[in-house]
């Protein structure tokens, strides 16, 4: 196994320091600020790749990635309700969060390969925007069927105007613009910096995690064994899906990084005000203080060789 | 001066409510609230504010009696069964009764 990246180390450190209860805390707004820079630096990386490579998104791909969305759900609701036992609602939050995405695994899984050395398509910032919507849309059908107890267009509106979607698209649109030659001059801050701020972050996220901690002792063996369990079998979805798409075998593991990964800010926020009777803490924990950690310290090396699998 | 009474109505609950709950401000009429990021210990454990996602806002309504009571009562019906949420009124004075 390779030595462990630096950043990754920012998150143990967090996690460390926030379950031994240590003073520390990044301030709200530096938070904020954080994720922000991370977000557009990863939009506009990708928009600049994509005015590189000149060739658009191809429509196959467009459809599978949005189909993966959307299907993900079915099997974790499935598990969550049969083997987890859960409720309906429950079940179906489950569904929301693992079929969702986790930017930060995102920025991880580049941040590794990058590295490495190993290319990926650089339009797979917008496989991100494309998978974080639909699985929140098919959990809330799941939970809820079809009846119009919701306010769909507000729902989505809300959805589609989220933080990361907005930023993220308005970074690859900068990028786009700009081109290869024309971001230069804000090289320093959001390319040159970003490791820098990916460690920032996930220092913040350490903390996090281990916020949750107390759930994770409560509820214990489901959340543990799902937050375990579901990211590699998702994974292999993910690769799947690369590989009929003719993905590199870099955007084939990140793919299967995506499709590992679970929402943490979107999934929660959307499933708490259209699914209220599902208990918040449960995903949260497992995304959070489980299926995160496992990816970025074991899952995106495993996926990487699965990527290298397949690709033969 | 002379002194007007009215009820401050008060509520903290999750901050992922905030537009829910000013939609239902707006239905039922209510002119003006001012709200503050809150952290704190309930029945549904410890919140904190530094991570927008399970933070507390505390609201704050000052309105005519009726009022107050149509909102309690609405957002006890539609929020009380499945969120962290607490409601209490007290009485207040004002000097502009037209503002309230």
């Amino acid at each position: 196994m390779p030595t462990l990246d630096p950043v990754i180390w920012f998150f143990v450190f967090g996690l460390v320091a926030g379950a031994a209860r240590a003073d520390l805390r990044l301030p709200a707004a530096i938070y904020d600020f954080v994720s922000t820079l991370l977000l557009l630096a990863i939009g506009l990386k990708g928009g600049v790749e994509l005015a590189r490579d000149g060739g658009g998104l191809p429509l196959a791909e467009l459809g599978g990635i949005l189909l993966l969305g959307f299907l993900v759900p079915l099997p974790v609701f499935a598990v969550a309700r049969h083997l987890g036992r859960l409720g309906r609602a429950d079940a179906a939050s489950f569904a929301a969060h693992y079929g969702s995405v986790s930017v930060a695994t995102y920025a991880v899984v580049i941040a590794y390969l990058s590295t490495r050395g190993v290319a990926f398509e650089g339009r797979a910032p917008v496989w991100v925007v494309l998978l974080e919507v639909p699985a929140i849309v098919a959990g809330i059908l799941l939970a809820r069927g079809l009846s119009g107890e919701i306010a769909w267009g507000r729902l989505l509106r809300e959805l589609f105007l989220g933080r990361s979607i907005v930023l993220l698209l308005g970074g690859l649109a900068i990028g786009w613009a700009a081109g290869p030659g024309g971001t230069a001059s804000i090289q320093p801050l959001f390319f040159d910096l970003f490791k820098g701020i990916l460690a920032l972050f996930l220092l913040e996220m350490g903390l996090i995690a281990a916020a949750q901690l107390p759930t994770l002792r409560r509820h214990g063996p489901f959340i543990v064994a799902f937050g375990l369990l579901a990211p590699p079998a998702l994974a292999v979805l993910g690769a799947l899906l690369g590989r009929a798409l003719g993905l590199s075998e870099g955007g084939m593991t990140v793919l299967a990084t995506l499709a590992a990964s679970a929402s943490y800010i979107a999934a929660p926020a959307a499933i708490r005000t259209a699914v209220p009777e599902a208990n918040p803490a449960l995903p949260l924990t497992a995304a959070l203080a489980v299926t995160f950690p496992f990816n970025i310290i074991v899952g995106i090396p495993l996926y990487e060789r699965l990527a290298g699998a397949l690709a033969g | 001066m002379e002194h007007f009474q009215r009820r401050l109505l008060t509520i903290v609950t999750e901050a992922v409510l905030e537009r829910e709950l000013l939609a239902e401000f707006d239905a039922l009429g209510v002119r003006g609230y001012t709200i503050t990021d809150a952290r704190g210990k309930g029945g549904r454990g410890r919140r904190q504010s530094d991570w927008a996602q399970e933070g507390n806002i505390r609201v704050e309504v000052v309105c005519d009696g009726p009022l107050a009571e149509r909102v309690a009562a609405r957002l006890r019906e539609r929020f009380y069964d499945h969120y962290a949420m607490i409601l209490f009124m007290q009485d207040v004075s004002v000097l502009r009764p037209d503002k309230f």
